[in-house]
């Protein structure tokens, strides 16, 4: 029990310390793509280190909406790592206080709050960024539904640790239609969810064609920090989600020694530096999509996952 | 497990997943603005048709569904592409978007209104014959193929997708046929792969000859007979 505990907080060590490390890489490769040098992937971690020693300044006119939302998209993907598997492919002591649907709602709560506070301060770039990213969220909600109840339907259950057993006992399972599918399905999901290329550009510094990137654009400091590493952390949790859960369950920890545990940290990293490549292909070779397109794209999401869950539905 | 058990599992799962991407193309025939990424999405879509037909005829050891690849391989994946291009000229390529009559999100969710049903049609059917695992996937997806290309054709409002849309049709016959009848004679096959070589054909000249006439191929623009 008491090591279960343990696995739990090393597990949330790990999404805070190699967040921004992901992110820092990300950058790097797609600015390699663009033939430029690029930033050092330990970037981010100066970011968030420079912007901690900085004052904080706070708008008089807004309220405790303003204040409190950095640490609300701080700690929101923190739970949500204690419910799925980052490192142990096995139940840690949080695993049954919530399913997937449970963790796609905590993630969303972190977004609801960015978006209050975005409108708060009266920045008007602030709630037009805030519009778009919820018209991009309630639009992605639908396939998120679905793709979650297909999972239901194949796996008999939504709890993390039961679904990615599924996949591979016996290993013809990984390539059924509707898990295919759904992969694709979520994909096309993270892309929309963070901010990535079809949809919007994580790099760009026009206000007038943000989505996501506007939100913060107020906040400074401590406060702009714990935003940015936040942030971070969701795309990190989205990716284990993705490929812990969703792909396979390769690579983790199945002992309860600590050297199996600690093995499982470069194992999940290489995993996610290899989806960052796919990424960063993606990324490289597709436009951004103009701002009501992006209903195709994620209609086109939907249709996959609606046909992920037929084809699960009628091979039964 | 024993072997033959898990050869034939993986065969199963490895035809549902061609079943899968290949309702997935379908859609992407209806909805897809690109006129090039729909020839190639064709393209995928009969190569795809190749596949499910090699793996049922290496289950049922049937020579004639192999000659059904062949023959799709040589007509679909090759020919036709080849005889669209050419034939209907580069410009129509070089335009990059195709309008639709609906737009595409509204589109997207009639093909998957016209998926489902064609689940419901297919099921009964199903239920009835005591159909076997390979005709579970291929019949209703065959069929959904069957109908969103008859919508492709409907809903697009250029010769070029039009065509594809027929074609498609004529894709998702095959791929619910080569599951039902795989001792089809090859004289039919032959004959089948023929005819679509012949459509293609008349209709790349047709719209070779309406791009010559209107200077574009948006047939969908054509609702007078005569220009008064």
């Amino acid at each position: 029990m008491a090591n279960k505990i343990i696995f739990n907080v090393i597990q949330v060590i790990v999404v805070m310390a190699f967040a921004p490390l992901i992110k820092g890489i990300l950058n790097r490769l797609k600015e390699n793509v663009q033939s430029k040098r690029g930033p050092s992937i330990f970037q981010p971690y100066r970011d968030i280190w420079k912007l901690f020693h900085k004052d904080e300044v706070v708008s008089e006119n807004c309220s405790w909406i303003f204040r409190l939302t950095p640490f609300v998209v701080f700690i929101t993907p923190i739970f949500v790592t204690l419910l799925i598997p980052v490192l142990t492919g096995y139940p840690l002591f949080f695993a049954f206080m919530g399913d997937m649907l449970g963790g796609g709602f905590i993630l969303a709560l972190g977004g609801f709050f960015a978006t209050l506070a975005a409108i708060d301060t009266g920045n008007p770039y602030g709630p037009m960024g805030a519009s778009r990213t919820r018209m991009v969220g309630f639009l992605a909600e639908p396939v998120f539904m679905i793709v979650f109840f297909t999972v239901s339907f194949i796996a008999g259950s939504t709890i993390p640790y039961i679904v990615q057993k599924h996949w591979v006992t016996p290993l013809a399972n990984f390539f059924e239609p509707s898990h295919i599918l759904m992969l694709l399905a979520f994909l096309m999901l993270i892309i929309a969810e963070s901010g990535r290329i079809p949809v919007d550009n994580p790099s760009g510094h026009f206000e007038l064609a943000m989505i996501d990137e506007s939100k913060g654009l107020e906040y400074s400091g401590r406060g702009a920090a714990l935003m940015k590493w936040g942030g971070a952390m969701k795309f990190f949790v989205l990716c284990c989600i993705f490929l812990n859960v969703l792909v396979a369950p390769w690579g983790l920890a199945h002992g309860t020694e600590y050297w199996e545990v600690l093995l499982a940290v470069p194992l999940i990293l290489i995993k996610i530096i290899i989806f960052v490549l796919v990424l960063v292909a993606i990324e490289s070779s597709l436009a951004k999509l103009r701002l009501f397109r992006i209903t195709e794209f994620l209609g086109a999401a939907f249709a996959t996952s609606v046909a992920a869950m037929i084809t699960g539905l009628f091979l039964m | 497990m024993s072997e033959p058990d898990l050869l034939l599992s993986f065969l199963t799962k490895l035809n549902a997943l061609t079943g899968g991407v290949f309702l997935l193309s379908a859609f992407g025939l209806v909805a897809i603005r690109q006129m090039l990424t729909c020839l190639r999405l064709y393209v995928f879509q009969s190569l795809l048709l190749a596949i499910s037909a090699s793996i049922i005829g290496y289950h049922y050891a049937s020579i004639h569904l192999f000659a059904v690849a062949a023959l799709t391989i040589a007509t679909k994946v090759i020919i036709i592409p080849w005889l669209l291009r050419h034939t209907v000229g580069y410009e129509s390529y070089a335009k990059r978007e195709i309008s639709q009559v609906i737009n595409i999100p509204a589109s997207l969710l009639i093909a998957l209104g016209i998926t489902i049903l064609s689940y419901c049609i297919a099921s009964p059917l199903l239920t009835a014959a005591g159909a076997g695992i390979f005709e579970r996937v291929n019949l209703p997806v065959g069929m959904a193929s069957l109908i969103l290309g008859a919508f492709a054709v409907t809903v697009r409002r250029e010769a070029v997708p039009q065509v594809l849309g027929i074609l498609a049709m004529e894709n998702g016959a095959f791929f619910a046929g080569v599951s039902i009848a795989h001792t089809l004679p090859f004289i039919a096959e032959l004959a089948a792969a023929f005819d679509v070589l012949i459509i293609a054909l008349v209709m790349g000249l047709l719209a070779l000859k309406i791009r010559k006439t209107l200077g574009k191929t948006a047939v969908g623009e054509l609702i007078a007979l005569k220009e008064e």
